[in-house]
């Protein structure tokens, strides 16, 4: 294939054909000619851009710009100024309301939206994460040696100060953390990076391992000199292979170039760093199953307290943070506490990684400051429902809440969601439609849990099946009101009586449904009917 | 997948190899049946034993870690194990149907091997690549996308 320098793409639907596609593909020729531009600018037509309000749509990289409605009059003006001049022409933009499908992911990608704010993903996909040197070219390991100018305390209150809360999905206070394993008297410490991502949805972390590991490894040091530790684990799951090696990688070449090891950065920090691959088990995402798992036991939690903080690994002190959560830390040191504070919102500062999924037209990874509203995450980020219309959203794969769209509006961040009754959970926006019935959701929520429960404590073990069992009755027309006064008494006891999170979040998904949908769920019962058509009910 | 068949002395040297090479503390335990899952596609009895006595464990520990795990199996699987998302993410965009059309096309329940021992079925919690879904893994190769159509040809690349 020939190289050039820009390619323009003519869409050709039959709605773009009929809005004069092919005369402004000559105007093109024409005027690609007249400029001398025919050897290093391709042009051609394209019949599946997706449909558009906009169209005939005109697409050009590398700045990926879509123009639209494109007459073949503005010809002429776009070849001078854009491909001529290389000034993008503003005007002729195709509003990014307008568009759906592939384009509208383009459009997107270069900002015509409200700028997204990274802070975790700055590096993502614009380095090279198998290369040190390309890290250190942008800020890397810049804040670890800022951090060893400090004493441990003055990292810690950085970390305080800057408010961040865990990103793992309990939104714990990652500077109380480290204040706690600081303070733990003991000959041997550990800091532990949970990167067992198995929250149904959910793969930010997964991204930000494979996309920029040294960011984590840097955090990891960070923290093992707030904390006093000099030994560390990654725990990735099994099933994440391409983040295992540019780990793997990562971690060989900071041995190589001194930031692992004894006196590193001529400091008294000596930190070795390993890395656990999990053996496929979404318990092993609790924070005490994991340190079981990384001893070579089965994944089961352990009874809290006493928390890993003071008897975790090996029964030493341990700080374990969800990657999200590391990533954080070296923009914090780098840029300080109070420039934290200016994202997001007063009680969480900050910005979060979603991954948006479902029913909309654009699903992938965005990262947005704390306290935009679903809204907002469903008409700009997701570019709007792929079919049908907004029904509700799961938060955080199976441990998070249904959002209903009542609470649409409700600020993205862990105070507000936790004052509306819901909860923010590890990231994962699922965006339902209309088709979507909340009995066969919850149905395949619930058997996630069934399945991965460890099985350790009964209430989990017996709850979730039970709880799996009444929603298969209720989805075949089998199901009585009984049954949801029942539901409502398992959702109770999984919350009270299990040892783990696990359990403890196992029922929300039985709390949302009934609060929200609870007509929708009595006329399975009631009227024999699944008012979506999804479930199989049976004949009356 | 296993490619070849090995005679008991000739696993035991393979197992004892294994151990060598990562260690055999406790915490090597998870980290040596995955190598062994990954080289024989299963923990067989004799492997067990044969750990037990390296690893100083008893075979009960080594069994109880061995069926804890999803990617570490205690019984043989067919010649290609085809696994199917069954989440929430999965689910809504079409997996209920492309699972039941992979049902069909296998005549195969989940957990089950067909008798050719060519097919493995089972489903597994979220794989972590949500934004293509509904999503479907044969051995290694990840399929994302995919329609109830599609099933049959996906298949059809596999010996």
């Amino acid at each position: 294939m020939k190289a050039v320098r820009s390619m323009i793409l003519v869409s050709n639907d039959p709605e773009s054909n009929v809005r004069g596609s092919e005369k402004i593909f000559s105007a093109f020729q024409q005027q690609l000619r007249d400029y001398g531009l025919t050897e290093e600018v391709s042009l051609s037509m394209v019949s599946d851009l997706g449909y558009s309000y906009a169209s005939p749509l005109v697409l050009i990289y590398p700045e990926a710009v879509v123009y639209g409605p494109i007459e073949p009059a503005d010809v002429p003006h776009i070849v001078e100024e854009h491909l001529y001049k290389g000034r993008v022409v503003e005007e002729k933009r195709a509003p990014a309301h307008r568009l759906s499908g592939k384009v509208a992911w383009l459009s997107a990608r270069k900002g015509t939206l409200p700028a997204e704010n990274r802070v975790v993903l700055k590096n993502v996909g614009l380095i090279d994460p198998e290369s040190i040197d390309d890290y250190i070219a942008h800020d890397g390991y810049q804040a670890l040696g800022l951090a060893l100018e400090k004493a441990p305390d003055e990292v810690i209150s950085i970390i305080k100060g800057s408010g961040l809360q865990g990103r793992g999905g309990a939104g714990f206070p990652t500077g109380v953390k480290l204040g706690f394993v600081n303070k733990a008297l003991a000959d041997k410490k550990y800091v532990v990076c949970n990167a067992d991502e198995s929250e149904p949805g959910t793969f930010k972390d997964r991204v930000m391992l494979e996309g920029d590991p040294h960011a984590i490894i840097e955090a990891m040091l960070i923290a093992a000199h707030a904390v006093g530790a000099d030994e560390g684990y990654i725990y990735i799951r099994g099933e994440y292979q391409l983040a295992i090696d540019r780990v793997e990688t990562a971690i060989t070449q900071a041995r190589e170039y001194g930031f692992l090891g004894e006196n590193i950065f001529g400091s008294n920090l000596n930190f070795n760093l390993h890395v656990h691959v999990g053996a496929g088990a979404y318990i092993c995402g609790e924070e005490t199953a994991l340190i079981e798992s990384i001893e070579g036991k089965r994944g089961e939690p352990r009874s809290r307290p006493p928390y890993p903080t003071t008897d975790g690994l090996w029964g030493k002190p341990t700080l374990i943070n969800n990657v999200e959560t590391l990533a954080n830390i070296p923009a914090i040191i780098r840029n300080g506490a109070d420039w934290y504070r200016t994202l997001g919102t007063a009680s969480s500062p900050g910005t979060k990684v979603y991954t948006v999924l479902g029913n909309v037209n654009v699903t992938g990874l965005i990262e947005v400051p704390m306290g935009i509203t679903l809204r907002e995450v469903v008409s700009i980020y997701a570019k709007g429902m792929k079919s049908g219309s907004f029904k509700l959203a799961q938060t955080g794969g199976s441990s998070g809440s249904i959002i209903p769209a009542s609470l649409q509006d409700t600020p993205m961040d862990f105070n507000s969601y936790k004052k509306a009754g819901v909860s923010l959970g590890s990231g994962a926006l699922l965006i339902c439609n209309d088709e979507v019935c909340i009995v066969d959701l919850a149905k395949v929520l619930l058997n996630f849990f069934r399945v991965e429960s460890c099985g350790k404590c009964t209430p989990c073990r017996i709850g979730t099946k039970r709880a799996y069992d009444i929603l298969t009755d209720i989805s075949e027309g089998k199901g009585t009101l009984g049954n949801l006064e029942e539901l409502t008494t398992l959702n109770k006891e999984l919350l009270e009586l299990s040892n783990c999170g696990l359990g403890q979040t196992a029922g929300t998904p039985l709390r949302d449904m009934l609060n929200y949908f609870r007509a929708e769920v009595e006329a399975h019962i009631r009227l024999g009917v699944c008012p979506t058509g999804v479930c199989p009910m049976e004949e009356a | 997948m296993p490619s070849v068949t090995l005679n008991e002395e000739e696993t035991i040297q393979e197992v004892r190899k294994i151990v060598e090479r990562i260690g055999s503390t406790r915490a090597d335990l998870i980290p040596v049946l995955q190598a062994i899952t990954n080289q024989f596609g299963v923990i067989s009895q004799t492997t067990m034993l044969e750990l037990s006595t390296l690893m100083n464990l008893p075979t009960k520990e080594i069994h109880s870690v061995a069926t804890f795990y999803r990617m570490l199996s205690t019984q043989a699987r067919g010649r290609h194990v085809v696994q199917f998302c069954e989440s929430a993410p999965c689910h809504v965009v079409g997996g209920r149907e492309v699972f039941a059309s992979l049902k069909e096309a296998l005549s195969l329940e989940p957990g089950q091997t067909s008798p050719d021992n060519k097919w493995t079925l089972l489903t597994t919690s979220c794989l972590g690549v949500c934004g293509i879904g509904p999503v479907l893994l044969i051995d290694t190769d990840l399929y994302g996308n995919v329609t109830p159509e599609q099933v049959e040809d996906i298949l059809s690349r596999y010996e």
